[in-house]
């Protein structure tokens, strides 16, 4: 008897692992540095803000930039896993935030957008974090302009990520066209679904909550 | 394969197919009916015994349900004349412990008022022994000088020793009146303590007619009588539904002490670990809440207001009193400890509201209200004094308890009364329903029924006619 209730205990506690792994939040977000689009870096940081308000312990959030060449760690401008205490993830939460802060007053923009490279970043520091939900953040007009020598034609493997573009600009050749706007989009949405991903865009900031339904 | 009325040859078919069905039924008709006859009667014998044992069950369920009442109401009677003979125990030590003082304060009273009415007790004067003299004396005819000198001189004589007799008998008189005068608080202690004593004693009858009182209903509970079971089941409704009322209000204040202190409680025991969907810290302030709750429990028990627990009650006194003061101390420091967490949720909150402002870029907001430390000092109080609040808890749940089994009783006897009524009503529908369906049956055949009618009557004519040729 006293075997099954152990057995009972143990069964429990592993559940309950498991069971908070599932419920907290992976972010990686994602922001463009290239070109004129540094000028939106003030937008990106709302937007950090307002997920810092929505993280809980023992959520994950990382932001990194998008460059020339984005697959990098080095790319990654801060990341924090949230402790358990609620005192020290507010106290994380300033930190982050302070360092989000320094790195938008002195960012440069760069010559090469690697979006790709960004998201198997992101892709890959999510799948290292035992999280319930895996969420990128595309801060980006989404328009890939690789350096010469990158390979990225590579097929993505998104299972169960989801890829959340935000505040998609249009390019001025998109206001000549907007064919080119709604395809560029097609193909990001074509490429996240095909690696089984899903993919949204919200370009309305006054609704950022629609990223955590 | 698909038939039709519309095809003559179809149609002949099933025709004949139904001729031959209802010649079936008709050949089977007596097995058909004594089928259907047999197996109605069986439902409605198997539903009559499933009704009287449900019956059966019913009326033992009753006999329980008026033993455990009776035995519930014995019981609160019994400790009703135990708690008033412990009344007036105690008001026997303590109201007439005195009493022998008292005594020999009345003797004393007593005493001295004899003392001083012995002393005060008037004596008649002596009548003087010369009064026959002067009598005499007077009777000589005062036509002699000698004489009335004499008399004047007696009379001079007598009324000096008249004012002498008055001023000594008014002296007597007076020492008699400062005697009786000094008996007067003597009277009044007298009249004070028999009066405290006739207030004790009345007090003392009080709780011998609430004894009385007592004892009658215990009697009567005992006697079993009808009058009795109705007093106690309406009783026991009354407290059902009183205990379900506090109990809802106190489920009230747990609510609000666990969410004074399962915030703050993250801090200690992480806020993300889960056991079956729910958050550890969660579970460890309801822990807190139920430890606090059964800490309650064990106090009334130990001081013998709730009687939950028959190993408590029966504790000797000496482990008893230990218990108390050991789950009071219990109690007294998970009090403190809710306190402290209900101070460390306002430093939570407080903090984090300051880093959502300073998030949202807001510096107006990370400076402190003035008046934080009103609801920091409310939480706090609340904290410590919630615990010792549903301490009280044990005293409905008691009743609760108690009163749950008589409900219980009752509904499971209307249940069993309504399921035996349903049985009933069941078994003749389907003793109904099978003779119903001899006559359906009947219906069916009805072609091959008149014909065979028709057959037995013309056979019935001709044998008449046998019989009159």
């Amino acid at each position: 008897m006293w075997r099954i209730l152990v057995l009972s205990a143990c069964l429990v506690l592993t559940g309950c692992s498991e069971g908070a792994a599932s419920s907290n939040r992976g972010l990686y977000m994602l922001i463009d540095t290239s070109g004129t689009y540094t000028q939106e870096l003030d937008k990106a940081q709302q937007i950090i803000s307002y997920a810092l308000t929505r993280m809980e312990s023992g959520d994950a959030f990382a932001v990194a930039r998008i460059d020339t060449a984005s697959f990098t760690e080095k790319n990654i401008v801060a990341k924090v896993t949230f402790d358990d205490r609620p005192s020290a993830a507010n106290q994380q939460k300033r930190a982050f935030q302070e360092a989000v802060a320094a790195f938008v007053k002195d960012t440069r923009s760069s010559a090469h957008t690697d979006i790709t490279g960004g998201v198997l970043q992101a892709v890959e520091f999510l799948r290292e974090q035992p999280v319930g939900r895996r969420t990128v953040l595309i801060f980006s007009d989404m328009e890939e302009d690789l350096a010469r020598g990158y390979v990225r034609d590579i097929p993505l493997s998104l299972d169960g990520v989801e890829v959340i573009a935000v505040n998609v600009t249009k390019l001025r050749s998109d206001n000549v066209d907007p064919r080119k706007y709604m395809s560029r989009l097609d193909e990001w949405k074509q490429r996240v679904e095909a690696g089984g991903g899903k993919f949204r865009v919200i370009n309305d900031l006054d609704r950022l909550e629609a990223i955590f339904q | 394969m698909s038939w039709s009325f519309d095809t003559p040859v179809s149609g002949l078919s099933l025709l004949l197919m139904i001729l031959l069905a209802v010649l079936a039924l008709y050949f089977a008709r007596a097995t058909a009916r004594a089928a259907l006859l047999a197996a109605g009667n069986t439902f409605y014998r198997a539903l009559r015994l499933a009704s009287s044992a449900t019956v059966r069950a019913e009326r033992q369920l009753a006999v329980r349900n008026r033993e455990v009442l009776l035995a519930q109401g014995r019981e609160a009677a019994e400790r009703a004349i135990e708690r008033e003979f412990e009344r007036v125990q105690t008001a026997v030590k303590k109201e007439l412990a005195d009493f022998p003082a008292m005594h020999r304060r009345l003797s004393e009273s007593i005493t001295a008022i004899e003392e001083d009415y012995e002393r005060s007790r008037e004596v008649p004067p002596a009548p003087p022994g010369w009064v026959k003299a002067v009598q005499a004396v007077a009777d000589i005819p005062k036509a002699d000088a000698t004489v009335a000198r004499v008399l004047e001189d007696m009379h001079g004589s007598l009324k000096k020793i008249e004012e002498q007799a008055l001023t000594e008998y008014r002296k007597n008189s007076r020492e008699r009146h400062a005697l009786l005068k000094r008996a007067l608080p003597h009277w009044r202690a007298l009249l004070e303590n028999i009066g405290s004593f006739d207030k004790k004693l009345s007090r003392l009858l009080d709780r011998a007619v609430a004894i009385d009182r007592h004892m009658d209903d215990y009697e009567e509970i005992n006697r079993g009588s009808d009058s009795a079971l109705r007093k106690l089941s309406a009783s026991s409704l009354s407290q059902f539904f009183v205990s379900m009322f506090v109990l809802a209000i106190a489920v009230g204040g747990a609510i609000i002490n666990f969410n004074l202190i399962a915030r703050p409680m993250a801090e200690m025991v992480g806020g993300t670990n889960m056991i079956g969907g729910m958050k550890i810290a969660d579970i460890a302030a309801l822990v807190i809440i139920l430890v606090e709750i059964s800490m309650g429990l064990f106090l009334m028990e130990s001081l013998r207001i709730t009687r939950l627990f028959p190993v408590i009650a029966a504790l000797d006194d000496r482990m008893r009193v230990r218990m108390i003061w050991i789950t009071l101390f219990f109690l007294t420091a998970l009090a403190s400890v809710e306190a402290g967490l209900a101070f460390m949720r306002e430093i939570l909150v407080q903090d984090e509201l300051a880093t959502s402002a300073m998030l949202r870029g807001e510096t107006a907001a990370l400076a402190e209200p003035r008046f934080l430390w009103i609801t920091t000092a409310a939480q706090m109080g609340m904290g410590f004094i919630l615990p010792f609040a549903l301490t009280f808890v044990a005293i409905p749940l008691e009743s609760f308890i108690h009163s749950l089994r008589t409900v219980l009783g009752v509904l499971a006897g209307a249940v069993l009364k309504l399921v035996a009524t349903l049985l009933r009503v069941l078994a003749s529908a389907i003793r109904g329903l099978a003779r119903s369906l001899v006559y359906v049956y009947d219906v069916v055949i009805f072609l091959p029924l008149w014909i065979e009618g028709r057959v037995m009557a013309m056979r019935g004519g001709a044998r008449a006619a046998e019989g009159r040729a």
